[in-house]
C-alpha cells in the first residue's frame, strides 16, 4: 500500500519541486533519478499485487488489480527510460538555442507532472477522478507541444487543447449519466461513481443511459486515443513538441485513453446484455488502422510517420477489446505493452535520427547505417518490430487477434490483411532510404545513449518468444475480468 | 401532469434552464468581444443560482459549496481575467462578424431538438424536470461546441469551450445532485488551470502568428502537399 502511495506522491513532489527551484545543470539528472525511483516504488507495487491479489487504498480511492497492474509498470518504465534519453536530448536543444531555462523548468515540471497525471489515471478507483486526471494529462502537456514557440508548434498546440478538450467534454457528459444511472441504484451514495462498487451493481443499471453514456465516452477518451475522424490533433501534437514527449504521448497517454474506454466497456457491457459497446468500438478501430495505414504513405516528416503507425496501432487494439472474447482481449492487453515500448523505441531513435541529420523531414535524413551505425540499426529493427515480424512482440499479439479475427469475424481478416501490408508499404518505403541511402556529405555521429532503445525491444524481443509466467498470469486475469473468460 | 402542476422551486429551475439556454444562443450570436464576455459571466450567475436553489431544495449542503466554486471562478475569475487580457491584448474593440448568423442561430435549435431527441426515450426520466432539464444542459454542451467550429476568435473559442464546462455542470447539478465532491474539487481545479492556460496561449499566438484569428492556423496539414 505504501509503495502506491509512494507512485503517487514521488512524481507529484518532484512536480512542485521542479516548479518552484527552476532549472540548473543538474535538473535533466535528478528527473532521471526521480523516475527511477518512481519505477522502484511502482515494481514493489507489483510485487504486493503479485503475492496478496487486487489492492484497495483504505478510503477506497485508489484500486490495483491484475489490468492495471502491468499498466502502471509499463507507464513507470517508459517514463524512466524517456528520462534517460531527454537527458542528453534536451541538453542538446539547449545548447543549439531552441529552448532556454523558463522552458526546461516548464518542460521538467510538465514531465512529472504528466507522469502523476498517467499514474493516478491508472490507479484511481472514483471514475470521475480517471476522467479528471486524463484531462489533467492534457493541460500538462500542452505547453510543452508549444515549447519550441514555431508558429508550427503553437498551431499544433492549439488544436491539441481545443479538439482534446471538446472531446473530453464528451467523457465528462457520459461520466454523469453514468452516475446518474449508478444513482437510481445506490441512492444519495459517495460511493457511486466507485469502479468497485459499480462492478457489483452492473447488472443493476438502466441500459438506455448506458447506451447513450457508453456513446459520449467512447467520443471522448476516443479523441485521446486518437481514433479516426476525432484523430486530428495527433500527429500534430507528435509532431511538433519536443522528442521525448512524442515518446511518452504516444507510449502511455494512448493507452491510458484506451484502458479508460476497455473500463466502462467492462461495466456496460454486461448491463446492456448486447454487444453495442462492442460494435462500435470494431467500427471505429476498423476505421482508425485503415485510414492510418493509407495516410502513413503521404507523410514528409518523420514524427508525424510514426504517428500515424500509433494511430494505427490503436485501431487495431481498439478493434481486438471491441470483438471480444478471451483470445482477442488477451491479443489487445499484449498488444499495450509491446505497442508502448516499441513506439517509444523508434521516437527516442527518431529523436537522434533527427539530431544527426538536422531535420525531420524524411527526404532530408539519409544514410543513418553508415553515419552512426547504433542509430540506424535500432531505427531498422524498431521498424521490423512495429510492423509485426517474428520474432517480436507486436507479432505475437497480432496473431492473437488474427486468430480470434478468423474465428468470430472472418471476413474482417481480409481488410486486415490488407492493411497491415500497406502500412508495412508505407513504413519501409520511406525507411529504405533513410537507413541505406548515401549520406549528405558532412554528416556526423552525435552523442548518443541506446540504452533505451536497446532494453525496449529486448523486452519486446523477449515477449514475442516467450511470455514470463508474471506477466501471463496477470493478463490472463485481466482477460478474466474483462471478458469473463480466461485463455490459459 | 402539467408544467404548472410542478413545485415551484422546480418550474424555478425550469426557468432557470431556460434562461441559460437563453444565454448560449446569446453567446452564438454575439459578435462584440466584451459583451461575449459579460454574457458569459452572467450564464455563470444563473448557474449559481440555479445550483443554490438545488441545494437548498434537496438539503445536500455540499451543493453550496460547487455552487460558491462556480461563482468565483465562472461570474468572477474567468471572465475577469479575459476581459483582462483583451485589454492588454488591445483587442476590446474588435467586432467578430459571425459568418452567415441565421445559419448558425438555426443550426443552434437543431441542436436543441436533438438533443431532446436523445434524451426523450429514456425511461427513468419520467420526472418532467429533470427531463427537460437534462435535454438542455445537453444542448448547451452541443451549442458550446457548434460556438467553438463557427468562430474564428481564439477568446470566442475559448468562451464556447467555457460554456460547455457550464452545461456539464448544469447537467451534473440536475441529474444527480453535482458529483461527488472529490470530483467536483478536481474538475474545478482543471478549469481553473485551463483557464490560465488559454491566457498563456494568448500570448503565444499573438508573438506566433500576429494575430488572435484561428484562420491564421494553416501551416500543418493531414497530408503534406
Amino acid at each position: 500500500m505504501i509503495a502506491l502511495y509512494l507512485t503517487l506522491l514521488i512524481p507529484l513532489a518532484a512536480t512542485l519541486i521542479f516548479a518552484l527551484i527552476g532549472h540548473w545543470k543538474h535538473a535533466g539528472s535528478l528527473n532521471l533519478l526521480v523516475c527511477a525511483a518512481t519505477f522502484a516504488t511502482s515494481l514493489s507495487c507489483a510485487v504486493d499485487v503479485f503475492n496478496n491479489g487486487a489492492l484497495m487504498s483504505p478510503g477506497k480511492l485508489f484500486y490495483v488489480d491484475a489490468f492495471n497492474v502491468y499498466l502502471v509498470l509499463v507507464n513507470a518504465l517508459v517514463g524512466l527510460t524517456t528520462a534517460i534519453f531527454s537527458r542528453p536530448y534536451m541538453a542538446h536543444e539547449v545548447e543549439i538555442g531552441r529552448v532556454d531555462d523558463a522552458r526546461m523548468r516548464l518542460y521538467h515540471s510538465m514531465y512529472q507532472g504528466f507522469l502523476l497525471t498517467m499514474l493516478v489515471a491508472l490507479t484511481t478507483n472514483n471514475l470521475g477522478l480517471l476522467w479528471v486526471a486524463v484531462e489533467g494529462a492534457t493541460l500538462a502537456t500542452v505547453l510543452l507541444v508549444s515549447l519550441y514557440r514555431t508558429p508550427e508548434s503553437i498551431e499544433a498546440g492549439w488544436k491539441y487543447f481545443i479538439l482534446c478538450g471538446v472531446g473530453i467534454a464528451q467523457a465528462l457528459f457520459g461520466t454523469v449519466l453514468v452516475y446518474f444511472a449508478a444513482e437510481r441504484v445506490l441512492p444519495g451514495a459517495e460511493d457511486a461513481l466507485l469502479w468497485s462498487v459499480l462492478k457489483d451493481h452492473a447488472a443493476e443499471l438502466e441500459p438506455t443511459v448506458l447506451t447513450l453514456a457508453f456513446v459520449f465516452l467512447l467520443v471522448g477518451y476516443g479523441t485521446k486515443i486518437g481514433l479516426v475522424p476525432l484523430h486530428n490533433w495527433l500527429p500534430d501534437a507528435h509532431s511538433e513538441g519536443p522528442t521525448p514527449m512524442s515518446a511518452i504521448l504516444s507510449g502511455l497517454l494512448l493507452n491510458i485513453a484506451l484502458y479508460a474506454v476497455v473500463r466502462y466497456k467492462m461495466l456496460i457491457e454486461p448491463a446492456l446484455g448486447n454487444h453495442l459497446p462492442g460494435y462500435l468500438m470494431i467500427g471505429f478501430g476498423m476505421l482508425s488502422f485503415t485510414v492510418a495505414g493509407i495516410l502513413l504513405h503521404r507523410q514528409k516528416d518523420i514524427k508525424r510517420m510514426f504517428s500515424y503507425s500509433s494511430i494505427e496501432h490503436m485501431g487495431l487494439m481498439t478493434l481486438a477489446f471491441g470483438i471480444g472474447g478471451p483470445l482477442a482481449t488477451f491479443g489487445g492487453l499484449l498488444h499495450m505493452i509491446v505497442h508502448s515500448l516499441t513506439k517509444s523505441a523508434i521516437f527516442v531513435t527518431v529523436g537522434h535520427a533527427a539530431h544527426v541529420a538536422g531535420t525531420q523531414s524524411i527526404d532530408k535524413i539519409r544514410g543513418l547505417i553508415r553515419t552512426q551505425p547504433s542509430i540506424g540499426w535500432s531505427f531498422l529493427l524498431g521498424v521490423v518490430a512495429i510492423a509485426g515480424f517474428p520474432p517480436f512482440g507486436v507479432f505475437t499479439s497480432e496473431f492473437l487477434l488474427f486468430s480470434a479475427t478468423i474465428k468470430g469475424w472472418p471476413l474482417l481478416v481480409i481488410p486486415l490483411l490488407i492493411g497491415l501490408a500497406v502500412a508495412f508499404a508505407g513504413l519501409f518505403r520511406h525507411l529504405q532510404p533513410m537507413v541505406f541511402g548515401e549520406p549528405p556529405a558532412g554528416q556526423v555521429p552525435v552523442k548518443a545513449n541506446m540504452l533505451p532503445v536497446l532494453l525496449h525491444l529486448l523486452v519486446v524481443l523477449w515477449l514475442g518468444v516467450a511470455i514470463p509466467d508474471v506477466l501471463s498470469r496477470w493478463l490472463d486475469q485481466a482477460t478474466i475480468m474483462v471478458v469473463g473468460r480466461g485463455l490459459l | 401532469m402539467t408544467l404548472t402542476q410542478l413545485p415551484l422551486a422546480e418550474q424555478f429551475v425550469l426557468t432557470l434552464a431556460a434562461l441559460i439556454l437563453f444565454t448560449s444562443f446569446l453567446l452564438l450570436a454575439q459578435s462584440r468581444i466584451v459583451s461575449l464576455i459579460h454574457t458569459f459571466a452572467w450564464q455563470g450567475a444563473l448557474l449559481f443560482i440555479a445550483t443554490c436553489l438545488m441545494a437548498l431544495t434537496s438539503g445536500r449542503h455540499h451543493l453550496f459549496i460547487s455552487a460558491f466554486m462556480t461563482l468565483a471562478l465562472k461570474v468572477f475569475f474567468i471572465p475577469w481575467q479575459l476581459r483582462r487580457l483583451v485589454v492588454r491584448l488591445d483587442i476590446r474593440r474588435e467586432v467578430e462578424t459571425v459568418g452567415n448568423a441565421s445559419l448558425v442561430m438555426i443550426g443552434g435549435g437543431a441542436l436543441v431538438l436533438f438533443s431532446y431527441y436523445v434524451v426523450l426515450p429514456i425511461r427513468e426520466l419520467s420526472f418532467l424536470a429533470t427531463r427537460n432539464t437534462i435535454a438542455i444542459s445537453l444542448a448547451v454542451i452541443l451549442i458550446g461546441m457548434l460556438m467553438i467550429i463557427t468562430r474564428r476568435k481564439a477568446v470566442a473559442q475559448v468562451i464556447g469551450f467555457m460554456s460547455m464546462e457550464n452545461g456539464l455542470f448544469f447537467a451534473a447539478v440536475v441529474a444527480t445532485y453535482g458529483m461527488p465532491m472529490v470530483v467536483e474539487l478536481g474538475v474545478a481545479f482543471d478549469v481553473l488551470v485551463a483557464a490560465i492556460l488559454f491566457g498563456i496561449f494568448f500570448f503565444q499566438l499573438r508573438s506566433g502568428i500576429g494575430s488572435l484569428d484561428v484562420d491564421h492556423l494553416n501551416r500543418l496539414h493531414e497530408v503534406d502537399r
